[in-house]
């Protein structure tokens, strides 16, 4: 089965005076048709890169792709042009970004930003669009959605502005939606009535997602798979379910027990953090880049990169703890996961 | 000395913003903080969490109300005794990129609130920004550093070890957490707890972070568009809220755990409104699933409906009404 999206050993480049950034480094997954797929780092773990390579939206120069492929469709989308480029943007790959605020143009009407892109993307006259916009604006579920077309971005709240972009985003029916945080500059009870409206669509519209996100609730609650993000490589992927409840990488571990528990109850278990700090991408470690932070690292870690070890189908960590030579395995994961 | 370290009167804090226009971010707000707790406050943006955490603290004049600071009205404070107060109470701001002073070596900035106060000078001073820095986990060499040198957690540990270094009793902590990455939240979060330990501090941890909220805190208070709604202990909070602003505030909260059984959630329709303009009555009544007419005309009283637990809702006039 071809996927709907497949991206093979992705390698990107930042030039800077202090020299070459490796913000992603040799990064493969795929995305199949309808599902959403949640990609979960923290800062400068190399997600937004990753998924900004994909829409073609990363600058280069500073910026060099210097591995990999992009198939869409079965299309490489390294090798379009701009022009190619912007043709599938927009009408097959969309994205919605973190900030709504500053990613809408604040001195054009919501409306018409909703039908430029049907007029660019599908030939609809401006009548058309302006009614296909009206009809975008009501099903993300903004209320008097003919007054709300007339307005600017300055008079939505947040949520509002949120939703519009994923109006945009939705336009054109895409086979595959790009989100990146769409929801952390929310509140969180803002955040449930977005978050409910994407999974809604993606029923509605069978649009296949990529979450980006940091907030394990919000995995939990909306993906059916996760790749989980660290200095810039996918250190384990996997369902849902295996990711909360047979993690195999011990940063996933820690990533689970650093938050707190919510249905837990009076008695306070004392969080347990990673501790240190992300390597510099300047010059990674050139073992495996958790290994300083690593409570299980062995020797062999700090010399050696883990490949990809696959686990079982669909579940695969980066990490020598999963190969059959290192020393009592089992009872390290054990251990890793009954304090997650 | 009484066990309340702060009690909060009828405070309010409105902003003219012309026109006649005037924003209510606190308004007649009492609560107590005692001494040694963390007392938790928490909000959607706009609810005015931090600009009672601020006010509190004294960085914006009250505009009504007291704060009683162990039994002594702050207003009335004067001079040397206004001072001693300022020293005791400091704050941890929510960005440490923008908090710390770019131009300044971090044992400066660490050293300010010594200088100001000129509690030590000369070998003691150096030695005390070391011990600092140690007490919060950084090394004694950062000192000679600037902020930009430093990573989001490391600056919020210089953050703490400011607020650390004139010996306070009361801490604001003003979302300290929330511009860090998760696993680094975790470690701030217990070095505000050891520190509270072994300092003998009391906090109020001000956050959008239920889980962290409920997780640092001893009671927790629920504010909405200026008003609190609730005040109970953490537990109770989370095991019955009682305000139905509480109840979907808990209920929006992803739950990292994708086996759990979902609980009804309630998705509140709607934005919170201005709050120039808020709704009379009680300020939640546009989107309260529980409405009813008297919600429109009159203000909620702000009462005691089970022992320590604080709620201001008509649901609860009648002793009767328990259960929503």
């Amino acid at each position: 089965m071809t996927h709907l999206l497949e991206v093979r050993n992705l390698g990107v480049n930042f030039k800077t005076y202090g020299g070459e950034v490796k913000a992603v480094r040799d990064v493969s997954f795929h995305v199949n048709k309808g599902e959403i797929v949640a990609i979960v780092g923290e800062s400068g773990s190399g997600k937004s890169v990753t998924v900004q390579t994909i829409m073609g939206l990363i600058p280069k120069p500073p910026a060099i792709i210097n591995a990999g492929n992009i198939y869409f469709q079965g299309q490489d989308l390294l090798t379009l042009s701009k022009k190619q480029m912007r043709k599938v943007n927009g009408s097959k790959i969309s994205m919605v970004f973190q900030d709504p605020m500053t990613s809408l143009n604040p001195t054009m009407k919501i409306g018409k930003q909703i039908a430029e892109a049907l007029i660019v993307h599908n030939n609809l006259s401006k009548a058309e669009a302006k009614e296909k916009a009206i009809e975008m604006i009501r099903l993300v579920g903004i209320p008097n959605p003919e007054e709300r077309y007339e307005q600017y971005p300055h008079e939505f709240s947040g949520g509002m502005r949120q939703r519009a972009m994923i109006s945009i985003a939705l336009a054109c029916s895409p086979e595959l939606l790009i989100a990146d945080e769409p929801t952390t500059a929310l509140d969180v009870t803002i955040q449930a009535q977005v978050l409910e409206l994407m999974k809604d669509l993606k029923e509605k519209i069978n649009t296949a997602i990529i979450l980006i996100t940091h907030d394990l609730g919000v995995v939990a609650e909306t993906a059916e798979r996760v790749i989980v993000m660290y200095a810039g490589m996918i250190v384990e992927i996997s369902s849902v379910e295996d990711i909360f409840n047979n993690p195999k990488h011990p940063y996933t571990w820690g990533l689970l027990e650093s938050i707190p528990d919510i249905t837990a109850t009076s008695e306070k278990k004392r969080l347990i953090p990673i501790e240190g700090t992300p390597p510099d991408l300047f010059s990674p470690p050139k073992g495996c880049p958790f290994a300083p932070r690593c409570k299980f690292a062995m020797e062999i870690c700090m010399d050696q990169m883990p490949p990809e070890m696959e686990i079982s189908e669909g579940h695969s960590a980066r990490c020598w703890l999963n190969d059959p030579r290192s020393p009592a395995p089992e009872e390290v994961i054990q251990q890793g996961r009954k304090s997650s | 000395m009484s066990d309340k370290l702060l009690r909060i009167e009828n405070l309010k804090k409105y902003f003219h913003i012309g026109q006649d226009r005037v924003i209510k971010s606190v308004d007649d707000i009492s609560f107590d903080i005692y001494r040694g707790e963390t007392f938790g406050l928490v909000g959607e943006s706009g609810s005015g969490k931090s600009t009672l955490g601020l006010t509190v603290a004294g960085l914006h004049e009250k505009t009504d109300g007291n704060i009683f600071y162990n039994d002594e009205n702050l207003s009335d404070m004067k001079g040397k005794k206004k001072v001693i107060v300022n020293r005791e109470m400091q704050i941890v701001f929510q960005d440490p990129q923008s908090s710390l002073n770019p131009r300044m070596l971090v044992g400066d900035i660490i050293a300010e609130g010594i200088d100001a106060h000129k509690l030590v000078k000369g070998k003691e001073r150096q030695a005390r920004i070391y011990e600092l820095l140690e007490k919060v986990g950084l090394r004694a060499e950062h000192a000679k550093r600037y902020p930009h040198e430093f990573s989001g957690g490391q600056r919020q540990r210089i953050g703490i070890a400011r607020a650390l270094a004139v010996n306070p009793k009361f801490i604001v902590a003003d979302e300290p957490i929330s511009a860090l990455d998760v696993s680094i939240q975790a470690q701030v979060i217990n070095l505000l707890e050891d520190l509270k330990e072994s300092e003998g501090l009391t906090y109020l941890f001000i956050a959008h972070d239920l889980g962290m909220v409920k997780h640092i805190s001893d009671r927790i208070g629920v504010m909405y568009l200026g008003n609190m709604m609730e005040l109970a202990s953490s537990d109770d909070l989370f095991s019955e809220a009682l305000h139905p602003y509480t109840q979907a505030l808990l209920s929006a909260i992803p739950v990292a755990d994708p086996s759990a059984s979902r609980k009804e959630r309630i998705v509140l329709l709607g934005d919170p409104p201005s709050p120039v303009n808020p709704p009379s009555g009680c300020r939640f009544r546009t989107r309260c699933p529980h409405a009813m007419d008297i919600c429109s005309q009159e203000i909620p009283e702000w009462k005691e409906v089970r022992s320590a637990h604080f709620v201001a809702c008509h649901l609860y006039n009648n002793e009767g009404v328990d259960e929503v």
